[in-house]
């Protein structure tokens, strides 16, 4: 469709609209976690999948099911993501103490 | 009393001694004095009780046998064999009655006489145990009503003696002597267990009077008169080896070598006597030809041995004949028919013969304690030429041991008279009744020789001057407890315990007691009958009587005359019949003869199978682990050591293959097959014939080594190559494993969807 369409599209927003963001942002974050190179840049690939995770499932709750269900996963989600990423910091901190760097590439003692 | 109380008593004497003989043989070491007095009260106790026995039966049961069995063994019906049904148990006749006191007797003085003799000796309560197992056996010989318990306690016996002779078995001749006793007794034992097995299969049992009255039913082994003889003869073959006749004889004089109780116990009274004890009990089984042989093998050896007892040297060697030699007229007598004088000899002779060594040992106690006295240690004590005048010295003992002689000889008014005049008037009668003379011929002349050597023994030893003053000075009379036991048998070598009257004993109380039984043997076979032998007998009596008082009075004469009055010289009589005179200090030789057929004989066997196992069954051995080692080396290497064995191998396999192939095809091949299915399915047989082949080509060893290993060492590389490669998956790195976590659920998203 042309750009016209493109963007009255753009403007009545649905479900479809948010779940090709969450799509958009849960992709990013893959590529993030599996092409970064500094720890920490893998954990922020983590949050954005998480995030993404919550958008969907907003979305869901507000054009499908009309409950408030969704919402109330999403805020499950968040603090899980807040432990997780807790803990996760901690780990980075251990293996920065371990082996001197942040640089995944260069942990690799289970090599062979 | 009852007869269930008499035979209980009887039990109490049997089983009492085999009591002594287990405490003593654990405790001897912890009771004081070792336990001497312990064995000997119970001896007595056993001596009161068999007493007790002896005149209850002779006065209460006088004609009645005893006899209580219990079953021991019932198998029924046994395939071959028929019934098999042992019953064993005992009996009391007569003459078991006179037996048990007979042994307990001399059992009890010897126990008594030992407390002096052996007294310090190394062995002490050991030596006092074996003495009451001797006697228990000896009981269980007297006591059973059949073959088998006689058979074990005859063996017992021999055991009792081997082990009794070996006392000092540090000294290589006593080892020797025990081993001889009991070798040669085995021998005896053989023909006495073939007879019993004879008699078994026969009649299917044991006991005696089974047998007995199965025979006088007409029943006889195998239906043949010569196998009833054979039975007999060969239970005598057991009375043979025990009883020391010839040719069984050798082992008895070696038997010395043992001490001098025993030999009195053992060698003189009991043991010796089992043999004819067991003739009179299976007398009346014996037909006359076995009676006849029973009769001569008894004259032969009376004959054989007083010859020898004329030169010997050392005392006990002179009784130890003289025992033969009467043990021979005992045998003798029985085998005549004369059943009562046979068994009466036994009973005086054991009282005079035990006497006789037990006085033997009581002077060669003292010439013992002389010679330590003069710190002598070389002059032999038992030798006679270094003996005399003794008489002053040991009065007991020398008028004990006149006495014994006394009754040896045949002089009246003692016991010996008595039995040796039965004896000879029952040879002389049958003699008439048959016709075979030398039989009486033998019994006299054994006669005068007896009296000739036994007073040759006392003169030298009591009699004339001792040739050391000083040794002789030493001598003292033994202690009580060695002279009451030679007083007590020289008391009963007179002759009014057996007969009040003094010339003949057949009013007496034992003659009544003992009486010939009737012979069960068929009538056709039998010895001549009761009645007829008595005839003879009573005609033969008054002659027998005079001619045996001349010839002793003629050996006593002799005696006296070469070694008291000095008229002829021994020594010149000596060397004028030097050959003579060497062989009977020889034996007969008889010892060198056994050695040179029997024991070389048996050693060359011996050496025989000794090469057959060596060389054949050991060669089967080592060649079936050659073959095993070979097996497993393959042809190969087998080829280097043995081209021979290789060759076989390879000649084996080709034919094992072969087989294993066709086998194969010939299984597998279903029925009504085609060429092709044929051919197809021999090919398969082909292969697995080339596979066997080649395996046992290779060896198994090498098999292993090659193949097996092989496949293990395959699969151990494919492993690790595999390995390699898949390592490289390995990066470490998490991203790495996450992008393949992802790639997983993809594929199986969009797999299963």
């Amino acid at each position: 469709m042309n750009t016209q369409e493109f963007i009255a599209w753009l403007q009545h927003p649905g479900l479809t609209h948010f779940l090709i963001l969450s799509g958009l942002l849960f992709s990013l974050g893959l590529f993030a976690i599996l092409t970064r190179r500094n720890a920490i840049m893998v954990l922020m690939g983590i949050e954005l999948i998480l995030n993404a995770a919550n958008i969907n499932f907003v979305a869901f709750s507000r054009y499908v099911t009309g409950t408030l269900d969704g919402h109330v996963v999403a805020i499950f989600v968040i603090i899980l993501a807040a432990c997780e990423a807790a803990i996760a910091l901690a780990i980075v901190l251990n293996i920065y103490q371990n082996f001197n760097t942040v640089n995944v590439d260069e942990i690799n003692e289970l090599k062979n | 009393m009852s007869p269930e109380t008499l035979l209980t008593l009887a039990v109490l004497v049997w089983l009492l001694p085999l009591l002594d003989f287990v405490v003593l043989i654990f405790l001897h070491k912890r009771l004081p004095r070792s336990g001497d007095w312990f064995g000997t009260s119970i001896l007595f106790a056993v001596l009161t009780l068999a007493c007790v026995v002896f005149f209850t039966k002779v006065n209460l049961y006088h004609d009645q046998t005893l006899a209580a069995t219990f079953t021991w063994i019932d198998l029924g019906n046994v395939p071959v064999l028929g019934s098999l049904k042992i019953d064993l148990g005992l009996m009391i006749d007569n003459v078991t009655a006179i037996m048990l006191v007979v042994v307990a007797i001399v059992s009890a003085l010897v126990h008594l006489f030992s407390i002096g003799y052996m007294a310090g000796d190394v062995r002490y309560g050991r030596y006092f145990a074996y003495l009451g197992f001797f006697t228990f056996s000896m009981f269980g010989i007297v006591l059973t009503n059949n073959f088998l318990l006689l058979y074990v306690s005859w063996e017992l016996v021999g055991l009792s003696s081997y082990l009794l002779i070996g006392h000092w078995f540090e000294k290589t001749f006593a080892a020797n002597a025990s081993k001889k006793a009991f070798i040669v007794n085995r021998f005896g034992d053989v023909g006495m267990f073939i007879g019993i097995l004879i008699l078994f299969t026969t009649f299917h049992s044991f006991r005696f009077d089974v047998i007995f009255e199965s025979i006088r039913a007409g029943h006889i082994p195998f239906g043949s008169d010569a196998w009833l003889t054979a039975a007999g003869i060969l239970v005598f073959c057991g009375a043979v080896g025990k009883s020391a006749q010839f040719p069984l004889h050798v082992w008895l004089p070696d038997a010395m070598e043992g001490p001098t109780p025993v030999s009195a116990l053992i060698h003189a009274a009991t043991m010796v006597a089992a043999g004819v004890y067991l003739i009179t009990r299976t007398f009346v089984m014996m037909t006359a030809d076995a009676l006849m042989v029973i009769a001569y093998i008894g004259a032969v050896t009376a004959f054989i041995s007083a010859t020898i007892a004329l030169v010997q040297n050392d005392i006990k060697k002179v009784l130890a004949y003289s025992t033969i030699s009467q043990l021979g007229y005992m045998v003798m007598g029985l085998g005549v028919g004369a059943y009562t004088a046979g068994f009466f000899h036994l009973t005086t002779h054991a009282m005079f013969k035990a006497g006789l060594f037990l006085g033997a040992g009581s002077v060669i106690h003292g010439m013992h304690g002389a010679l330590h006295h003069v710190n002598d240690h070389h002059t032999d004590p038992q030798d006679i030429r270094n003996m005399g005048g003794l008489a002053n010295k040991m009065p007991i003992t020398f008028l004990a041991f006149l006495m014994y002689t006394l009754a040896i000889c045949g002089i009246p008014f003692t016991s010996g008279f008595l039995s040796k005049d039965e004896i000879l008037a029952g040879t002389l009668a049958y003699g008439s009744l048959t016709g075979h003379y030398i039989i009486p011929v033998i019994g006299f002349f054994v006669a005068g020789l007896t009296a000739f050597y036994m007073f040759r023994l006392v003169i030298l030893t009591f009699f004339g001057e001792h040739k050391d003053k000083t040794r002789s000075d030493a001598i003292h009379e033994s202690p009580r407890v060695m002279t009451i036991p030679l007083i007590i048998f020289a008391v009963l070598s007179f002759f009014m315990f057996y007969s009040f009257n003094p010339i003949d004993a057949s009013s007496g109380w034992f003659a009544q007691a003992v009486q010939r039984p009737e012979s069960s043997v068929p009538t056709v076979l039998a010895p001549a009958n009761a009645e007829v032998f008595e005839e003879a007998v009573h005609e033969a009596h008054v002659p027998a009587m005079l001619l045996s008082l001349t010839v002793a009075s003629i050996g006593i004469l002799a005696a006296f005359g070469m070694y008291y009055w000095k008229k002829i010289n021994a020594d010149v009589l000596a060397e004028k019949f030097k050959l003579l005179h060497t062989f009977l200090l020889n034996k007969w030789y008889f010892d060198e003869l056994y050695d040179a057929t029997i024991i070389q004989g048996t050693l060359a066997i011996a050496a025989a199978y000794r090469w057959f196992d060596t060389y054949i069954i050991d060669g089967i051995v080592n060649g079936a682990a050659k073959w095993t080692v070979g097996l497993t080396n393959g042809v190969s290497r087998t080829w280097e050591e043995n081209k021979f064995g290789a060759a076989v191998y390879v000649l084996a396999f080709a034919a094992l293959s072969i087989f294993i192939g066709w086998q194969i095809t010939a299984a597998l091949l279903p029925m009504n097959a085609g060429m092709g299915t044929v051919i197809g399915y021999g090919a398969l047989g082909f292969g697995v014939a080339c596979f066997v082949f080649f395996l046992f080509y290779a060896g198994v060893g090498g098999f292993d080594n090659k193949i097996i290993d092989g496949i293990v060492n395959l699969v151990a590389y494919l492993t690790g190559f595999f390995g390699l490669l898949t390592r490289k998956l390995q990066t470490g790195k998490v991203q790495t494993y996450l992008a393949f976590v992802l790639l997983g659920v993809m594929v199986f998203f969009l797999w299963f969807k």
